[in-house]
């Protein structure tokens, strides 16, 4: 028996003695789509590098590890998580803590914020507004079949849920925290649903941190719905340890007019997947993705992006941009699916990596699958070094070479945190990626105290 | 100030430079004039701290100091500047936060204090009306979508607001209008004082019409072939370098 099984066997089981539990505690909705995705992880299992899309990728050793999970969760999770605050200078948010992938709120489950926009556990939402999640949930993974997606729609128990009426605008963003902490190694699900409206305008920032320094293992499935005509803006800042491995997988369905700006930022965490699929279902609708990730040790990174142009005349945009250190690896794999229909479409991608060492090692993958005729496509990927020329024409204005570096490392990393339009949080990413290219720990205070130097 | 004795130097194992020797005084304005391939830039790249330039031989020495020695950045803050041919791009770095460095660098190493954000904006301003620099310039990223004559401007610019003891100009007159390049000599001139001096290389005589060179030194096949006052530069216009080189290859110099 290979690893493969082996690996997937272990999720089966976990599935076979929990499923009860889990059942009994979700909303029959969410239940209903249990049975069959569970027949389909165990035709797809873990993904390995056979698999195209995980080529660069090995999550063996993350997956073929035995972890504690937990479905219910205690009361003791829900003081935790009421304990944690962001340090961010100035950032001005509702907020909302997740705890291993729950919801911890006692009293409410729920909070409606002005205009009518609801936050809070998907489950919880699942029972209160039966039709809402019935129209959105499980309806923007367009056929995917990545094992995990299954493994997620078959056994996450809760995760947030964000409902924008139509022609809402908020000001201030929401920001959810991700707080995984544990006495013992530990896997978590957790599955989102975010639903904006048309005419509706939303800002959402999204922070993992992790709080103890076991193994951590989350498998994370999000599904944002945003409708004609409404702006959507998402920020996400990974900060796990080291010791830490992060799946995300995103569904971003976009309609007519709609525009949508996403900036991930991973700045620690073992092994981090990000797969994020852009679906532009209606004409006119624009896309703007950032990425940038900073990564040493034994790290690796990678970010899958996929957008599919499925109407005319719509925009997508990519930056993604990683600086690799000592043994780091890294993947960026870039698809952009123009359909035969989509006349018009402007579709562009660039990817720049800088590798540090002779150890450091980055793959990237661009691909343009263009059925139209009338578009204009680009992509570039770059990966290299500092720039000698560039180095050299700062020391000749006086600036020492350690100094140069630094600015020119930074220089390329503020060119995707510019897009940060949450002005307290694109001044907190600056510096924490300034502490991290000067080579110190770049974590927000809180993390740093419980997990000192993972 | 800088005396520059019997210097070889080579690149990826070429020898490019075949003994050159050069004193520059304190207050002279020195013209190093040449064909292409002759070695100018190369003489420029060695006294700024290139590293891919290799001396083989000879010796470099700027106010007493064994120039060769010093890293680029400390050649810079002991006041040698180059102004380069090819200015660089740096995307993501601002004109300002790269210029604040640069000068509060050259403050620390003077022992003064850093220039507070209102003092350096003000320099600035002052620097940049000098060499009549788009304002909007100074926000973009170093050079980054600049004009060819911009990134001219803008080197001048970097020169005036870090006052060198000793400015090298590497064809900086290469690709301008006339305008420009009033500019440029302009904001040399206006640099010009007994105590310092400058290094301007060139292939044609026209910037010389608004930098009054003390010293033309012709530079052919790596070897000054032919040092003489302002007039060789008009000479070299009106003869062009053919005669310089017939000259060479006659008289079989070493």
């Amino acid at each position: 028996m290979n690893d493969l099984h082996e690996n997937s066997d272990r999720y089966l089981k976990l599935y076979n003695e929990n499923i009860k539990r889990i059942s009994e505690n979700s909303a029959p909705f969410i239940n209903s789509f249990r049975e069959e995705a569970i027949k389909n992880f165990v035709k797809t299992g873990i993904p390995t590098r056979k698999n195209e899309a995980y080529k660069y990728t090995n999550l063996n050793p993350w997956f073929n590890h035995k972890y504690k999970s937990y479905f219910i969760p205690v009361d003791s999770d829900f003081e935790k998580a009421e304990e944690f605050s962001c340090d961010v200078e100035d950032l001005d948010t509702y907020g909302i803590v997740l705890l291993n992938g729950f919801y911890p709120t006692i009293n409410s489950k729920l909070r409606e914020l002005p205009g009518g926009i609801q936050i809070g556990s998907i489950n919880e939402a699942a029972k209160v507004f039966g039709s809402t999640i019935e129209k959105h949930y499980g309806k923007y993974l367009n056929g995917n079949n990545d094992g995990l997606v299954h493994l997620n729609m078959a056994m996450a128990a809760d995760g947030v849920f964000i409902y924008v009426p139509a022609g809402t605008t908020l000001k201030r963003p929401v920001q959810v925290v991700n707080l995984v902490q544990s006495d013992s190694d530990m896997f978590n699900q957790q599955r989102n649903l975010i639903v904006i409206e048309k005419n509706a305008d939303f800002t959402l920032i999204i922070c993992d941190h992790t709080l103890s320094p076991n193994k951590f293992l989350t498998n994370a499935v999000t599904e944002i719905f945003v409708g004609e005509n409404a702006r959507f803006d998402i920020m996400r800042v990974q900060n796990e340890h080291n010791n830490a491995c992060k799946i995300t997988n995103t569904f971003i369905h976009q309609e007519r007019d709609s525009y949508v700006s996403s900036n991930n930022v991973t700045l620690h965490g073992g092994l981090v997947r990000n797969s994020t699929y852009h679906y532009l279902a209606g004409e006119g609708a624009e896309s703007n993705s950032y990425g940038l990730f900073l990564a040493d040790k034994w790290q690796h990174i990678d970010n899958y992006v996929n957008v599919d142009h499925a109407f005319p005349n719509c925009r997508s945009n990519q930056l993604f941009k990683g600086v690799l250190d000592e043994m780091a690896t890294g993947a960026f794999n870039g698809r952009i699916y123009v359909h035969k229909n989509a006349q018009g479409t402007v579709a562009y991608q660039k990817n720049n990596n800088i590798l540090l060492t002779d150890d450091a090692k980055m793959d990237t993958k661009p691909q343009l699958e263009i059925y139209a005729d009338d578009v204009k496509c680009s992509h570039g990927a770059t990966v290299g070094r500092l720039n000698d020329d560039a180095l050299f024409y700062m020391q000749s204005r006086g600036i020492s070479k350690r100094e140069a570096l630094l600015m020119l490392m930074f220089g390329f990393a503020h060119e995707v945190i510019r897009n940060i339009k949450v002005e307290a949080l694109q001044e907190r990413m600056d510096s924490l990626v300034m502490q991290r290219l000067k080579g110190e720990l770049s974590r927000c205070a809180i993390c740093m105290v419980k997990c000192g130097n993972i | 100030m800088l005396i520059i004795k019997d210097l070889k130097a080579a690149i990826d194992g070429k020898i490019i430079l075949k003994g050159i020797s050069i004193e520059v005084k304190p207050g002279e304005i020195h013209a190093i004039m040449g064909p292409n391939g002759s070695g100018k830039s190369t003489l420029a790249a060695v006294i700024a701290g290139r590293e891919f330039v290799e001396v083989t031989e000879g010796t470099v020495t700027y106010e007493g100091k064994n120039l060769l020695e010093m890293a680029p950045e400390d050649r810079s803050k002991e006041g040698i500047f180059l102004g380069f041919q090819y200015p660089i791009e740096i995307p993501g770095v601002s004109m300002v936060n790269f210029m604040k460095t640069a000068v509060n660098e050259h403050r620390k190493h003077k022992g003064l204090e850093p220039l507070s954000a209102s003092e350096f904006l003000k320099l600035m301003r002052e620097k940049k009306e000098l060499v009549e620099i788009d304002s909007k310039l100074a926000n973009r990223s170093v050079n980054e979508g600049f004009s060819g004559g911009e990134k001219k401007k803008n080197e001048i610019f970097q020169m005036s607001m870090l006052e060198p003891k000793l400015a090298i100009l590497d064809e900086t007159d290469s690709g301008l209008d006339i305008d420009a390049l009033r500019i440029v000599a302009n904001g040399v001139n206006k640099l010009k004082r007994p105590d310092n001096a400058a290094i301007v290389i060139t292939h044609y005589q026209r910037l010389l019409d608004y930098i009054i060179p003390d010293v033309v030194h012709v530079l052919y096949d790596g070897r000054i072939v032919k040092t003489a006052g302002k007039e060789l530069a008009l000479e070299l216009e009106a003869k062009g370098y053919d005669w310089i080189k017939q000259n060479v290859e006659k008289n079989d110099l070493p």
